[in-house]
């Protein structure tokens, strides 16, 4: 593994955000309120993911005087979102001065083929991914946080499960193969092999593993945490709920005390009303988010 | 063995509880007031100080924590740290008043300001456990901006105090659970 100081500042940072929720923001209001809820961090985007799927049309990085705003606002890391493969909104990011770069599914991609050069940077990168194949794909580009993706702004737990069961078990696999095995493995996962046989040594990611897409309940997140994610992302789940702050703090709390159900009780009650959910079985193939990037 | 509780509401309480297993302890995760009670010290690891103030102050533990600390010694880093300390700005917050330092907020930048610095150690963290330099990884990290008369400052980083103690209480700016170097650790063990 190449691991040089560089890309252990930005590790370390991930690090730090472990057991919390990262919440999606569109203005300074709504950072406060985040900020107040106890979210580790916040993440700066145009529209929230729900409000893309209705609306349509190109989904881009925030607008400038937004974030500014939001990072004058709270004094917790405040991340951004870039289209895949643009690696200039990603350039602009890094002059802002934002803590993480998000390269999501979330917006429209700018590049059907590449994901960005992410070691380039200075600023570290998050990447989603839906299995360890693509995990290790975005780490060895240089992303220094991997989320699984889950379908963003469905409300739905269902896709978040299935890719964090799906990492989990990848990882497990290769724990037991022999070395020449492990050949053979990194080519089918298309990851070099170095990050395979790292993973086989260590029975997990190099890099912290969130899950995101689809988080709307204490219950939720609790969830995810007990399969395996070391802290959330929730997206529309908060802005989009009857009272946003309210569920923010039940999900804060129930990113720690996801082995308490006592604890998690206390935190689903009096939530009102979650988001409206989508049901992704009935959902068409080109409406789904999570097949944006390789 | 020594049974030393790291505080796991939020931040990277594993990577201490391993560096405290590398030091010759025993960890255990705590997440409750209750969770204290047979421990012989406590990590209050780095993450986010408000995070980690606001789930404190829902939860019931400031109380716990600051008795706690009158009795047994706790180690702080980066947000264990401003929550340890007796002032903090940038902005300000309520804190637990464990050491008479004041402590700024994100006083080195954003995230791009973050850093591994080497840094030479006073004689004096030498003498009580190794020679040799420091690795200092500095993540969106606070810094002391004062130290009362009761604090011992064993390392310093571009002239601030970065690691200090005041009787049977430690803290650092930096990161050392993130190294291999467990001597920060195995110093904050010879005080319990």
């Amino acid at each position: 593994m190449y691991i040089d100081e560089a890309y252990r500042v930005k590790v370390g940072l991930a690090e730090m955000l472990k057991g919390g929720v990262i919440m999606d923001v569109t203005n300074a209001e709504q950072a406060e309120i985040a900020e107040k809820s106890g979210a580790t961090a916040v993440m700066a985007l145009e529209r929230v993911p729900s409000d893309i799927r209705k609306e349509g049309g190109v989904a881009r990085m925030a607008p400038i005087s937004k974030m500014r705003e939001i990072m004058k606002t709270v004094s917790i890391p405040v991340m951004a979102k870039a289209r895949i493969g643009h690696f200039m909104e990603a350039r602009i990011l890094e002059a802002l001065g934002v803590d993480y770069i998000d390269e999501s599914e979330v917006l429209t991609p700018a590049d059907e083929e590449h994901h960005i050069a992410k070691r380039n940077f200075k600023v570290p990168f998050v990447c989603g991914a839906r299995n360890l194949g693509e995990a290790l794909r975005r780490i060895a580009e240089g992303a220094a946080m991997i989320r699984t993706k889950g379908e963003a702004g469905s409300g739905n737990i269902v896709e978040a499960v299935r890719h964090m069961r799906t990492i989990q078990k990848e990882m497990k696999q290769l724990t037991v193969l022999g070395k020449e095995e492990l050949v053979a493995e990194s080519k089918k996962l298309q990851a070099p092999l170095e990050l395979v046989e790292w993973v086989a040594e260590h029975g997990k990611l190099p890099v912290p593993n969130f899950s995101a897409g689809g988080i709307a309940t204490p219950a939720d997140a609790a969830l995810v945490m007990q399969l395996g994610a070391e802290a959330v992302f929730v997206g529309s789940g908060i802005f989009k709920s009857s009272d946003p702050e309210a569920r923010a703090r039940a999900v804060v709390k129930a990113a720690t005390y996801f082995n308490d159900p006592v604890k998690l009780l206390e935190a689903s009650e009096d939530l009102g009303m979650g988001m409206v959910g989508l049901d992704i079985s009935k959902m068409q193939e080109s409406e789904l988010l999570q097949t944006r990037g390789w | 063995m020594k049974k030393v509780g790291v505080l796991a509401l939020q931040g990277d309480f594993e990577a201490h509880a391993r560096a405290l297993e590398r030091a010759g302890a025993q960890p255990v995760e705590a997440r409750t007031a209750a969770d204290l009670d047979d421990l012989d010290g406590l990590v209050i690891p780095g993450g986010e100080s408000t995070t980690m103030l606001k789930l404190l102050n829902r939860e019931n533990m400031i109380e716990p924590l600051a008795q706690f600390g009158s009795r047994r010694p706790i180690f702080g880093t980066c947000a264990g740290a401003i929550l340890m300390a007796s002032e903090v700005t940038s902005p300000a917050q309520q804190s637990l008043h464990l050491m008479d330092i004041a402590v700024e907020r994100n006083a080195y930048g954003r995230q791009i300001d973050s850093r591994v610095a080497h840094i030479s150690p006073e004689s004096e963290f030498e003498t009580r456990t190794h020679p040799g330099e420091l690795e200092a990884i500095f993540i969106r990290a606070p810094i002391i901006q004062r130290v009362g008369p009761g604090v011992r400052v064993l390392a310093t980083y571009q002239g601030d105090p970065v690691l200090v103690e005041q009787g049977q209480h430690l803290v650092a700016t930096f990161h050392p659970e993130l190294t291999q170097d467990a001597r920060v650790h195995e110093l904050f063990l010879a005080k319990l």
